[in-house]
C-alpha cells in the first residue's frame, strides 16, 4: 500500500494504524504531532486510527528558529 | 542601583494571556553554532519565553529531539515560521499545540523571501482563525497602526510589529510608527519583533514603549552570543526604566542646568 510520509512516497505492508507507523518509523513518540490529511490525530487516536491507500501523513518536530526559513 | 532595577523589574511584568513574566525579552533558538552556545545565552539573557520552529520530521535518520537541549523551565513559543500561506500557518499552529500542549503561538505569514516581510493580509486571516480555536496569537506584522487595530479586533493577545527585515539587525527603521502604535493603543500589548542589531536597537524599542523585545540574529551571530544576551537584557531593563521614567523633552538649543545667580564676575 502507497501513503506519502512528509512528501515522500512509501510503500507499506499492511493497513498499519498511525501508532504502528510511528514505532515503525523508529520515531519518538514524545513532542511530535501528526497530521492525516491535513488534519491533526490527537496522540490519544493514533492507535485507532488506520492508513489507507493515498493517504498524505505529516510528521513533525520542532527546531530551531527564530523568524523566516531560517531553521535547519 | 542592581537593587533598585530588580525591584522595579518585578513588579513591573509583562503579562500576556494572564501568564507573567518578569523578563520582556523573548529570544529564538535558530543560528547558534552549537546547542551549548544556545543554552549559555538563554541563561544570560535571563528571557522566559523561547521561539521554536516547526518541521517535518527527517525520515532517513533518527534526529535528536532539539527541545532536549532548552531549559525546561521555559515557556514555548512555537512559532509558524516559514509559512507563506494562512492555511498553512493555521495547520503549523495546530501541529505545534498538540505537540507542546501551548496555545501560544507566534503567528508568522511571509510574503516575499527577499525581504521576509509579513503577508498581513493572510497573517490576519490566520489569527482569525486560530483566536477562534483558542489560540494565544502574537503575530509578526507590518509596524502599521491600522494592521495593528485590526489584529487587535479579531482578538490576538498582543502584536509584534517589525523593527526592520528579520535578521537584517538594522535596528528600528521606523520609530514614529513605534511611537504612534504606542499613543494610539495604550492598551495593547506591543512586541517589538524582527530587525534588532544590538543592545542600543533593543533600548530604542522599550524607549519607544513597546512591551518587549523578540529578537534571534542579534545574539545568535554575535561573537560572543552569552555577552551580547546579557546587554540585551540590561538594554531592555534600560529602556524599559527610562520609558517609565519619562524623558526630557528634546530641544534645538542649550539649558543650562545651573543657577545663573551668583556667578563670580
Amino acid at each position: 500500500m502507497r501513503v506519502f510520509i512528509n512528501g515522500e512516497s512509501k510503500e507499506l505492508s499492511g493497513a498499519p494504524s498511525l501508532a504502528e507507523l510511528i514505532t515503525q518509523l523508529d520515531l519518538p513518540a514524545a513532542r511530535i504531532a501528526v497530521e492525516l490529511n491535513r488534519v491533526v490525530v490527537r496522540r490519544s487516536e493514533w492507535s485507532d486510527t488506520v492508513l489507507h491507500e493515498d493517504d498524505r501523513v505529516e510528521i513533525v518536530h520542532f527546531v530551531g528558529g527564530g523568524f523566516g526559513s531560517c531553521a535547519n | 542601583m542592581s537593587t533598585a532595577v530588580t525591584a522595579t523589574s518585578s513588579r513591573d511584568s509583562l503579562i500576556i494571556a494572564g501568564r507573567k513574566f518578569s523578563s520582556r525579552l523573548i529570544i529564538g533558538t535558530g543560528k547558534y553554532r552549537s546547542f551549548d552556545q544556545m543554552r549559555s545565552a538563554h541563561d544570560a539573557s535571563g528571557a522566559e519565553m523561547v521561539t521554536v520552529a516547526v518541521r517535518r520530521v527527517p525520515l532517513d535518520r533518527s534526529s535528536e529531539s532539539f527541545l532536549d537541549y532548552l531549559n525546561p523551565a521555559l515557556q514555548i513559543l512555537p512559532n509558524t515560521a516559514g509559512c507563506y500561506t494562512a492555511d498553512d500557518a493555521v495547520r503549523t499552529a495546530r501541529l505545534a499545540r498538540e505537540a507542546l500542549e501551548t496555545d501560544f503561538v507566534k503567528l508568522e505569514v511571509i510574503g516575499d523571501q527577499t525581504t521576509l516581510f509579513p503577508d498581513n493580509e493572510q497573517t490576519l486571516e490566520a489569527a482569525r482563525v486560530l483566536v477562534k480555536e483558542g489560540f494565544v496569537v502574537l503575530p509578526y506584522f507590518t509596524d502599521d497602526l491600522i494592521m495593528a487595530k485590526k489584529l487587535l479586533d479579531v482578538g490576538c493577545a498582543a502584536i509584534m510589529p517589525l523593527a526592520a527585515p528579520i535578521g537584517s539587525g538594522l535596528g528600528v527603521q521606523n520609530p514614529a510608527n513605534l511611537r504612534i502604535m504606542r499613543e494610539q493603543l495604550p492598551d495593547a500589548t506591543i512586541i517589538v519583533d524582527a530587525g534588532v542589531g544590538t543592545a542600543s536597537d533593543a533600548a530604542i524599542a522599550m524607549e519607544l514603549g513597546a512591551d518587549g523585545v523578540l529578537m534571534n540574529t542579534a545574539i545568535a551571530e554575535a561573537q560572543d552570543p552569552a555577552k551580547m544576551a546579557t546587554a540585551m537584557k540590561l538594554a531592555i531593563e534600560a529602556g524599559r526604566l527610562a520609558y517609565l521614567a519619562g524623558r526630557m523633552p528634546k530641544r534645538l538649543y542649550a539649558s543650562a542646568s545651573s543657577p545663573v545667580q551668583g556667578v563670580i564676575r
